[in-house]
């Protein structure tokens, strides 16, 4: 089966081109570095199947990152590339396509954001450039479709060239040359967006920008997801799942193991879908009606902030902050996203170039970044207990996170390295892409949380039912009660916390906790490990010894903190 | 008289050529694959506060660069 690459500069569109080619659903974003890892899919062309790679984006064929070296690897198994070029940055893009040419495989050129052109004043003359590159070069707009088919009908169009150049100098030189027989810039005025653009990055009226941004997402998503779980979930939990589930445990005698599994134990004689803990009840429970409005609210702003392009201006504006926590600016997309999910956070710490930086991101972000799921449960049950107890975690957390920060840019050798980032232009976020991403995220955490959070509740139940919670809860009591004045059974939530953060913070509900003890036994389910999935990630990303380190700091700092938090807050 | 500056010395939208990089192969290379290198036209878009990134406009291209790193790029400004 032929291969056919898809390469080109970070941010050009080539996952969009890619998703128009195979249909194949990948995320795309407004910020260079999306595409982090390969992705592969199949078109059909007449007869022949033909397997499509997307490439991570690259500025040369000399890796200078992680996602570079990928890409350079991908080269030599290839058969074809289609080299997306971004239309509106002819020269910049320009460097990769000669070097492209200068490799011995056949290439087709995509000129890409073609619409954009015309509204940036860029005229560019495709059948001139065709006739000097002499590969074939087709206008594209990977957003709309516009071209992908005359792209795919060209495909056997595509040739070597026997380009040679011997220096960077030449190749510039032989840039500059094309550039200037092929384009002609039109002036033109600023546009709304470009204006936006200046006010977001400009310090004066950046960081007021950037707060109100941060400030009005967290509204939103407070916003929607309160609103799904009050007006959609709740109600359809206990108006219609509820008496079902009431005629189930009457069926089952309201007592036994079955009973105990499914349905869990009766409160007061009656199910409560928070603290029965049956897999019918709270394991539906929890990740439908308590995070999944989250979830969805989380990614529906996310989405659109990607989209937008904000997420590079926000890091340039957080970069001395971030560099006195021994990371720059760009770190912030690894703690975002980690925010919805600490997986794709973990594997977006390959935006950092170093092994020093990518440590303590990975660290910071395991300890200090709860995921989504885990805020919408702290949210919802510390949240019952009053606002302030909410905001004596996420302060703990965002304390942590700079002393932690702080601390291991001191102890670990090495300096953080500048940022050197491109900032895309705003984009107008497309509907149709935004809610296609939101979906695919969306499935993801049905997809992935579900299992384990039945598994969770699935193995408590039989570890309690097996009396191996009471032997752990005597073992481990020492620390949880003389340290952080929790009781014993504290170490159930810790045990399914490797499992599932969520349904870990769901099993403090049940134990009669003081406010006080909840605050504590939520900042701990946060810092002391990381989730299996998560764990996973870092041992990929950071290699074992690596993650051992960052584990041990994690269990050193949840230690720490949960007797600190005990002695400094006042018993309620 | 032509004045030579280097980026943080820059004033907001002002612009100049870049006429020298002064860092190793490494660096050179990998802003030039970005786009910045040695007789570019850039203009100066935005500098963070306490000495941070400056950002900076070559052709359509925006593009942050730490402080250190802007440093060493040395821009001819016409008067």
């Amino acid at each position: 089966m032929r291969k056919v690459l898809l390469m080109g500069n970070p941010n050009v569109g080539k996952s969009a081109i890619f998703s128009r080619l195979t249909g194949a659903k990948v995320i795309i974003s407004n910020y260079p570095g999306t595409t982090i890892e390969f992705t592969q899919g199949y078109l059909r062309l007449g007869e022949e199947k033909i397997q499509v790679l997307d490439v991570p984006g690259t500025y040369t064929l000399e890796p200078l990152t992680k996602a570079e070296e990928i890409a350079c690897l991908m080269l030599k198994k290839g058969d074809l590339v289609i080299n997306i070029v971004d239309a509106t940055n002819l020269e910049r893009n320009l460097y990769l396509t000669l070097q492209l040419l200068e490799k011995n495989i056949p290439v087709i050129v995509a000129l890409n954001m073609w619409d954009d052109t015309k509204h940036k004043g860029i005229e560019i003359d495709v059948e001139k450039l065709e006739e000097i590159l002499a590969v074939p070069v087709v206008p594209t707009c990977g957003l709309t479709g516009e071209g992908v088919r005359h792209l795919v009908e060209r495909f056997n169009e595509a040739k070597t060239s026997s380009l040679k150049l011997a220096s960077d100098k030449e190749r510039w030189a032989e840039i500059g040359k094309i550039v200037s027989e092929v384009q002609k810039l039109h002036h033109r005025h600023h546009t709304f967006l470009e204006t936006l653009e200046d006010l977001s990055i400009k310090p004066l009226s950046g960081i007021p920008v950037a707060l109100g941004v941060i400030y009005v997402s967290f509204k939103i998503i407070r916003f929607i997801g309160e609103g799904l779980i009050g007006n959609v979930f709740e109600p359809f939990f206990e108006s219609l799942w509820l008496p079902l589930m009431t005629r189930l445990s009457q069926f089952l005698g309201q007592s036994g193991f079955l009973h105990n599994i499914l349905i869990g134990h009766l409160i007061e004689g009656e199910i409560d879908f928070g603290m029965s803990f049956g897999l019918l009840t709270t394991g539906l429970f929890v990740p439908f009606a308590m995070v999944l409005p989250y979830i969805f609210s989380f990614y529906l702003i996310l989405g659109l902030l990607e989209d937008w392009g904000y997420l590079p201006r926000l890091a340039v504006l957080v970069d001395n902050i971030m560099h006195r926590l021994g990371l720059h600016g760009y770190a912030i997309v690894p703690m975002i996203l980690g925010l919805g999910c600490n997986v794709p956070g973990g594997l977006a710490t390959r935006l950092l170039e170093g092994r020093r930086e990518k440590f303590i991101a990975a660290t910071l972000m395991a300890i200090a970044v709860p995921c989504m799921a885990q805020i919408a449960m702290i949210v919802g049950l510390v949240g019952e207990r009053g606002g302030q107890y909410v905001a004596v975690v996420f302060l703990t957390l965002i304390l942590l996170w700079l002393i932690l920060g702080r601390i291991l840019h001191r102890i670990l050798r090495g300096e953080s390295p500048e940022l050197i980032l491109e900032i895309p232009p705003y984009r107008k976020p497309q509907i149709l892409a935004v809610i296609k991403k939101l979906w695919m995220r969306t499935r993801a955490f049905l997809l992935s949380a579900i299992p384990y959070v039945l598994l969770g509740i699935l193995v408590v139940n039989i570890l309690y039912t097996l009396k191996v919670i009471e032997l752990l809860a005597k073992l481990f009591a020492p620390v949880l009660s003389s340290l952080w004045g929790l009781p014993s059974e504290v170490v159930s939530a810790l045990l399914v916390g490797f499992l599932r953060k969520d349904v870990a913070v769901g099993m403090l509900g049940p134990l009669n906790l003081t406010t006080k003890q909840l605050v504590i036994g939520s900042t701990i389910l946060a810092i002391y490990f990381p989730c299996v999935a998560t764990f996973v990630v870092l041992i990929r990303e950071l290699g074992i010894k690596d993650t051992l380190k960052s584990t041990i700091i994690m269990m050193a700092v949840a230690l720490l903190v949960g007797s600190l938090l005990n002695l400094i807050l006042p018993n309620i | 008289m032509d004045d030579f500056k280097t980026l943080p010395e820059l004033k907001l939208g002002e612009s100049g050529v870049i006429i020298d990089i002064q860092g190793g192969a490494g660096l050179v290379r990998h802003l030039e694959s970005l786009g910045v290198r040695v007789g570019k036209r850039v203009t100066k878009i935005s500098a963070q506060f306490w000495r941070g990134p400056q950002v900076i406009k070559i052709d359509n291209i925006q593009i942050a660069l730490g402080f250190g790193m802007s440093k060493r790029i040395l821009v001819e400004v016409k008067k």
